[in-house]
């Protein structure tokens, strides 16, 4: 079996799909960096590409330039970027776990269950946003515990993970609804645009929790790929392979748990962001790719999204109202093309 | 059968068939309830009423008594609403999970009550519809698009419509309209304030005007729901067995269909998206009435009024004197239901 593996066909063929993922990759890191450095041109006061790079690594020597790259334009060019990698990464991770393209954290609860913890937040204790921030990840860590612990029956099954997710999703939305409808109108608009997401609002510390996550947890999950690629193959394959299904599974349930919360606190749920970054991924990368393109793809989608509700639009839109505009047809066509070939349930 | 056997069990207590007396008998001591359910959701309350004073406020009214005019002008059409708004939401679930044949169908979970709210909204900012006579037009479109929208979507593939790709389908189209309204929302703080108490889905606040503007659409679809109950049989046997019985399958689902979207679109545009009732009730009635859908239909007609009313009641009287809109009661009741269906029932049976 070994040597039929291992004809030169094959080789060659694998070859020529991880080269393939290699360099598409790399071309993805390269937009996503031209977009991180055009957030931070482009404004009431244009900078040189050339003078923001050097600011940004403190080699600038104009006061004036730093400032507006470091203090003003680098906080939300880099919520873009974090918040991107982090949603892209987690909505692949649940995709392939849970063995369905539509199954991204946006729809199974996560996302809902930090909605309705930071509304609460701002609504009823009047919190800043440290303790906003802090509440939507406890919310968002809390609710998939939840949705773990009630589709837990002698394992996880996706498709149980997914119902009870969705179930989860319409109580807390209905929490939210009524926490929107209980305060007052200036809370409330408030609540609402936190709702929609916008990365222009974060603080520096939660920011650099953020940051600081992504950090940790990229390498992380670049490690748990590998049985995350076992798992796809269903739990018996990946048994008999010499895989710890339930372990792995949970880890990985994890990380993504803790990024989705720690992007939320930050911007708020951005939606589809998480759900279109894994298959728009996979079609650059082709099969070779991996969650590493997948965090690309969202941190270039939420790049975008951010200069397009920033300076193409007459009024500054939340950035969630663009990512909605953009995944609403993706989803619809991705919804088609998915059922059609049999994999959506 | 009960909902707590495993699904190995679950196939050998296959739902007994009742005899028509007590069937009849059941449907009779539901009438019952709903009256004293009614009864209270007139006299219960931040202001506590007595028979006598709902007497008085219709035999012999005086405007300068305030019960009176609670009575006449809050309670009784509140009521009314309740009981028609319900009755449509538990029919048209009857029926979507009678055409799917999918036991999580259901006007919230798919997505069709976002889908006539979304459509509401855009017809009072965009188009600038005022009453509800008018935006329920509105209504109906959402509610009809909402539907073939997330059916077409989730039939396509070999296995058809399954539990999974309907609810995921319906969540899908849910957040793109919520994101579409949100964004036509947010650059208008008076209609925001207006949106944030409406979507909640409250009977609070409706006053006859509201009634008189919906109930047309809602008592026709009501009684086209009601003649549904033999075709729903029929494609209770599976497509190909109800074409050999001579159904046109096709024909049935459109019109079917269609009832739902005019149920779905009244009720929503009388009182806002309510989700869970749909689902849950018709199950209860499976469960009382056995698998006749002639029946289940006529005991979901009684049931969920009588739950709608309930949560109203107990809605109100939670937090009194302020008040728990019936939308938030019922996603705070409906959920774990859900979770039960979802853990416990074998969800390819319908």
């Amino acid at each position: 079996m070994a040597a039929t593996l291992e004809a030169p066909v094959v080789r060659s063929g694998r070859t020529r799909r991880r080269r393939r993922a290699v360099v598409a990759t790399t071309v993805l890191a390269i937009v996503v960096f031209c977009q991180f450095v055009l957030t931070m041109m482009v404004g009431d006061h244009f900078v040189p590409p050339v003078d923001v790079m050097l600011s940004a690594v403190h080699l600038g020597d104009d006061p004036m330039t730093d400032f507006i790259v470091r203090d003003l334009r680098l906080p939300t060019a880099a919520t873009a970027l974090g918040v991107g990698l982090a949603l892209g990464i987690a909505g692949v991770v649940f995709q392939k776990l849970l063995g369905n393209p539509l199954a991204s954290p946006d729809f199974v609860g996560v996302s809902s269950g930090a909605s309705a913890f930071a509304v609460a937040a701002i609504v009823i204790s009047n919190a800043g946003a440290a303790v906003v921030s802090a509440s939507a990840l406890s919310g968002a860590l809390l609710t998939a515990l939840i949705i773990y612990l009630l589709a837990w029956r002698d394992g996880i099954s996706g498709y149980r993970f997914v119902l009870i997710g969705i179930g989860v999703s319409q109580f807390m939305l209905s929490i939210v609804g009524y926490i929107v409808s209980r305060g007052d109108l200036y809370e409330a608009r408030e609540a609402m645009t936190w709702i929609v997401g916008t990365v222009g609002q974060a603080g520096t510390g939660e920011l650099r929790t953020l940051l600081g996550a992504l950090v940790l947890i990229i390498p992380v999950a670049l490690v748990l790929e590998r049985p995350l690629r076992m798992l796809e193959l269903g739990d018996d394959t990946a048994k008999a392979l010499g895989s710890r299904v339930e372990l792995n599974r949970v880890a990985m349930i994890a990380l993504s748990v803790v990024l989705v919360g720690f992007a939320t606190a930050v911007a708020g749920p951005i939606m589809f962001v998480a759900l279109i970054a894994g298959p728009i991924a996979q079609r650059i990368t082709g099969p070779g790719g991996g969650i590493l393109a997948a965090g690309l793809v969202g941190a270039a989608i939420v790049l975008g999204a951010d200069l397009v509700a920033q300076h193409l639009l007459p009024t500054s839109l939340p950035t969630g109202v663009i990512t909605g505009i953009i995944g609403a047809p993706y989803l619809i066509w991705l919804l088609a093309t998915v059922n059609r070939e049999g994999r959506g349930g | 059968m009960s909902l707590t056997t495993r699904p190995e069990a679950a196939i050998e207590q296959r739902p007994r068939h009742r005899s028509r007396a007590a069937l009849a008998t059941g449907f009779l001591v539901l009438v019952g309830v709903l009256a004293v359910v009614c009864f209270f959701s007139i006299t219960m309350g931040a202001r506590g009423v007595g028979l006598s004073t709902i007497w008085k406020a219709f035999d012999d009214y005086d405007p300068s008594v305030a019960s009176e005019t609670v009575i006449r002008e809050l309670r009784v059409p509140r009521t009314l609403i309740g009981l028609f708004a319900g009755a449509a939401l538990g029919l048209s679930g009857t029926i979507l999970q009678g055409v799917t044949r999918n036991p999580l169908a259901d006007p919230g979970i798919m997505g069709i009550n976002a889908g006539a709210a979304a459509f509401i909204v855009f017809g009072i900012m965009v188009v600038g519809a005022q009453s509800a006579s008018t935006y329920v037009w509105f209504a109906f479109a959402g509610a009809g698009a909402a539907t073939v929208t997330v059916y077409g979507i989730a039939s396509l593939g070999r296995e058809g419509a399954t539990p999974v790709k309907l609810a995921l389908a319906g969540a899908a189209v849910t957040a793109i309209l919520t994101s579409a309204t949100t964004a036509i929302v947010m650059t208008n703080v008076a209609a925001l304030n207006e949106l944030r108490f409406w979507q909640v889905g409250s009977l609070a606040g409706r006053y006859f005007t509201v009634f008189w503007q919906t109930v047309p659409f809602l008592a026709v679809g009501i009684v086209a729901a009601l003649c549904a109950g033999r075709a729903l049989n029929g494609l209770a046997l599976g497509e190909d067995l109800a074409l050999a019985l001579g159904q046109r399958v096709r024909r049935t689902r459109i019109v079917l269909f269609a009832t739902v979207a005019v149920l779905c679109g009244a009720a929503t545009a009388a009182c806002g998206p309510i989700v869970f009732l749909g689902l849950v009730v018709p199950h209860v009635a499976r469960m009382l009435c056995g698998p006749d859908y002639r029946w289940i239909l006529a005991y979901s007609l009684l049931l969920t009024p009588t739950v709608l009313l309930v949560a109203d009641i107990i809605g109100r009287v939670a937090v009194s004197p302020g008040e728990l809109q019936v939308g938030v009661v019922l996603g705070v009741i409906g959920a774990p239901f859900f979770v039960l269906l979802v853990r416990y029932r074998n969800l390819s049976e319908l």
